[in-house]
């Protein structure tokens, strides 16, 4: 592989991780969203080089011993997804954006959470990102 | 289980290992057999919904359209299941698989209404809708699932099992079948008390004669329908698990990349491919007629090689074509403004325009296709995958019977994976023979899908309405462009005069049928010009509306409701505003308030918006509730933000960069009510979409007296520098 190869195609045609997804490959719609040592980044636009040492997460990697992150959970309590396509990169940010704000206000979560839904789920994903915070 | 063949599931049978199968036969335009299912109803053929009973007292739902979020495989599950009083936790859904005996001629039934053809003038001669094209199709869209499979097939199939197996339980206890009753997948001998499962009488059920008129429950008793319940195909959307199309991956499967004529119809002059295929991993370069693809081992190198070719191709003829010239031309063809009545004490005209637009599903295009001999199998995520096998059997010059098509859930549909639009599946199948007998997985580009979609129209509305002394509406009129059918140039009110004009300006630029297809232009103009109507009489724009209701009570209850909701009328601070409008679309009503705030240096936020619809019946509460929110935050970024634009015959824009739409910290609050009515159903995953850009528009203007007249809102200056100068 080339070592400039983009993280997403590391995971997804290598490694066989295709819940991570490719939307946009210019690092605007958050689809690809991955942890990279605990970070969100945008793994359409990391090179494999760049995660050579490092811990990625990615949404295969949230679930503990079968039970789903509470981020997850709170995804199927609110009936969050439509399509779904863009939910993984949106679980993972917001799985980051908790980590770091415990509980977040609407304006954190506002700067956090750029990813693009062409569904229109955005209203649950606020409730949920609350119900999460508040449990 | 029995091999899925055609003849295989006609009618009533048993499967293998016991159990119960039942189909519902649908007969397309013949208005005597509504709501039955006929005795000869097998030899018609065209059997589309399907029930499964099996011993282990599991139900099975087979449902003849896709998932692409809006929910309608769980909610045709309920709508089986509560005519069949089956336990709801016993339930289970499946897509029907791609083959003749699913299509879902239901959709018809759905437009077709109670009697033919009346009502198919109102809804059947729809833009790129051509009303044969659709049969013998098993199509998701139009907002059809649930009024129209749903309607004339779940339940009644469901009613037919439940009639079945009670039937088969009076045998069993040597009773009247009026004697007993089914709850929770169990039939009761009221007297006795006994009783047994569904599982148990499957087998005996099927057995049975299916009966020609069974009766559907009524609704007061509906125990699953009416209540929220979760979807099915969300669990696995939450971790990763659910394989899209372009997740789909086979053994020794090859990836491709692809690039395409700019132009749209223009044809590949010359590739040289010999620096790509020199690159890393890659296979081959495959010349097609207007296209170009790398085969490689990985998507990755597959693309970078991309960059290597320097292909050549025409422009088709279309290389002078621009927005420019196409509005150009629109306002050419629209010519003078439509008359209006000697008398009137006030006459007002107004231009509208609106661009073309892509679905940007978020999923891009992928096909994958593997090609051995005169047989081919094809894996997509489409919106018709009968249409699709057809699509690639051309492509590869197979019958279609030698080709196998298995479809995949959808990254977003939304019209851009609807019949005829099969270009990445024709694609993917001739990389694929290319190729033979090695399988390829071809996957598009932002830039590609951006560039090379089935635009929501162009269009452009001239109209003029006249207004007596007191103000009162007698004339309202429009030409317009970009196509048009009754329902969506429709206006309720009151109004003696109304008139439209459809007028031609043929343009190159490829159309398809964008969630809401005709509506969300016509709903923009319609709803905004009547709302300037409104102000030029001096009347509130929601008391003007009203007033001309008097004869439409449902869609007058949904404008009363959403103007109660939105406590319209009461006092906002400066710069902020609220607008209103209400649409017809696919049969359901749906009216919306959008409150919204303009700063003094023009920047918009919509802050609230209130939605009411009545589309009859709701058979899943929350799922139809997030189909609301999705459609208002689609037409959302339409409005504000997104626009496809030509210059010499190509699209300019090519990513989510230049065709921005909204994110989370743009979404208004959202509340949602329905307004239940006794109504034939109406559709629900494009109706809450023609409202929100008139809203919007309608509030700006009551929050800044600026008059939005074109789309994007964001083309426009909304500062009050701009407002004063107007």
């Amino acid at each position: 592989m080339e070592p400039d190869t983009p993280l997403l195609w590391a995971l997804r045609d290598t490694l066989g991780l295709t819940g991570t997804k490719f939307g946009c490959g210019v690092a605007v719609c958050g689809a690809c969203t991955v942890l990279l040592d605990g970070s969100p980044v945008r793994s359409c636009s990391v090179p494999v080089s760049a995660a050579e040492g490092a811990v990625v997460t990615t949404i295969e990697g949230l679930a503990r011993d079968g039970t789903h992150h509470r981020v997850q959970q709170a995804w199927v309590a609110h009936q969050v997804p439509q399509c779904g396509y863009c939910q993984s990169g949106m679980i993972v940010a917001v799985a980051a954006l908790l980590d770091q704000y415990p509980n977040p206000s609407d304006e954190e979560i506002d700067t956090a959470i750029t990813n693009i839904c062409r569904c229109g789920t955005f209203a649950r994903v606020r409730r949920a990102i609350h119900a999460v915070a508040g449990s | 289980m029995r091999k899925w063949t055609r003849r295989a599931f006609i009618g009533a049978g048993t499967l293998v290992g016991g159990g119960l199968t039942l189909g519902v036969a649908g007969v397309v335009l013949s208005p005597s057999r509504h709501g039955v299912v006929s005795d000869d109803a097998a030899d018609k053929g065209e059997l589309t919904t399907w029930i499964t009973v099996t011993p282990d007292n599991l139900v099975t739902i087979l449902v003849p359209h896709c998932e692409m979020g809006q929910g309608s495989q769980t909610a045709l599950a309920m709508m089986a299941a509560e005519d069949m009083d089956a336990d709801w936790d016993l339930v289970r859904v499946k897509e029907a698989p791609a083959l003749d005996a699913y299509a879902n001629a239901y959709i018809l039934r759905a437009f077709a209404g109670d009697s033919v053809p009346a009502p198919l003038a109102r809804s059947f001669d729809y833009g790129t809708y051509r009303l044969l094209r659709w049969y013998g199709m098993q199509t998701t869209g139009g907002s059809t699932s649930v009024r129209g499979t749903g309607v004339y097939g779940m339940s009644i199939a469901g009613a037919a099992a439940r009639e079945m197996l009670i039937a088969a339980a009076a045998d069993r206890f040597g009773v009247s079948a009026s004697e007993c009753r089914a709850n929770r997948s169990r039939v009761t001998h009221v007297a006795s008390g006994r009783s047994a499962s569904f599982g148990e009488l499957a087998t005996a059920a099927a057995r049975l004669r299916v009966p020609a008129n069974p009766v559907l429950k009524p609704p007061a008793t509906y125990t699953i329908r009416r209540t929220a319940r979760p979807r099915f195909d969300i669990p696995a959307k939450v971790d990763g698990s659910v394989v899209y199309g372009i997740d789909f991956t086979v053994p020794g499967m090859l990836h491709a990349a692809i690039d395409i004529a700019p132009v749209q119809g223009a044809t590949l002059l010359s590739v040289d491919t010999g620096p790509a295929e020199a690159m890393p991993g890659v296979t081959r370069v495959v010349r097609l007629d207007d296209a170009v693809a790398v085969v490689a081992d990985s998507y990755w190198r597959a693309r970078t090689a991309l960059d290597a070719l320097k292909p050549a191709y025409d422009d088709a003829g279309h290389g002078n074509v621009s927005s420019a010239s196409i509005f150009s031309a629109f306002d050419k063809a629209l010519g003078a403004a439509p008359d209006m009545p000697k008398d009137a004490a006030t006459v007002i005209t107004a231009d509208y325009r609106v661009p073309f637009l892509a679905h940007a599903t978020l999923e891009p295009m992928a096909c994958t296709a593997r090609v051995v001999g005169d047989h081919a199998d094809v894996w997509a995520g489409v919106q018709d995958p009968l249409n699709a096998r057809d699509a690639a059997a051309r492509a590869l010059d197979l019958d279609v019977e030698h080709v196998n098509f298995t479809n995949l859930p959808l990254g977003g549909g939304f019209g851009r994976r609807l019949p005829f639009t099969y270009d990445y599946v024709d694609q993917g199948a001739r990389i694929a023979k290319a190729m033979s007998p090695t399988p390829v997985k071809l996957v598009w580009s932002r830039e590609n899908d951006i560039q090379h979609g089935y635009y929501r129209p162009a269009a452009m509305s001239r109209c003029a309405g006249a207004l007596d002394g007191t103000g009162n509406p007698l004339a309202v009129a429009s030409n317009y462009t970009g196509g048009g059918d009754r329902e969506s140039v429709f206006m309720p009110y009151a109004i003696a005069d109304m008139r439209t004009d459809s007028r031609d300006a043929p343009h190159p630029i490829r159309l398809g049928a964008w969630r809401s297809v005709l509506n969300s232009q016509h709903g923009f103009f319609k709803e905004s010009f009547i709302d300037e109507l409104a102000h030029a009489a001096g009347k509130d724009p929601y008391l003007f509306r009203r007033e001309l209701l008097g004869d439409q009570p449902r869609f007058r209850a949904v404008l009363e409701r959403v103007a109660a909701m939105a406590d319209w009328g009461s006092a906002l601070p400066e710069g902020e505003g609220r607008g209103i409008a209400l649409t017809e679309c696919f049969g359901a009503i749906a009216a919306e308030v959008a409150h919204v705030a303009v700063t003094p240096a023009g920047t918009l936020r919509v802050l609230r918006v209130f939605a009411v619809v009545d589309c009859g019946d709701v058979v899943n509460p929350d799922s139809a509730t997030a189909q609301v929110e999705g459609g208002i935050l689609f037409g959302l970024s339409a409005a504000m933000l997104s626009e496809i634009t030509i210059a010499r015959g190509r699209v300019v824009e090519s990513n989510f960069h230049d065709f921005p739409m909204i994110e989370l910290s743009d979404a208004p609050r959202i509340s949602t009510e329905f307004i239940r009515t006794d109504a034939r159903p109406g559709g629900l995953g494009e109706p809450c979409v023609p409202p929100i850009a008139p809203a919007t528009t309608n509030a700006i203007f009551a929050a800044t007296g600026i008059r939005v007249r074109e789309l994007p809102i964001r083309k426009q200056d909304l500062s009050r520098r701009a407002n004063t100068t107007a």
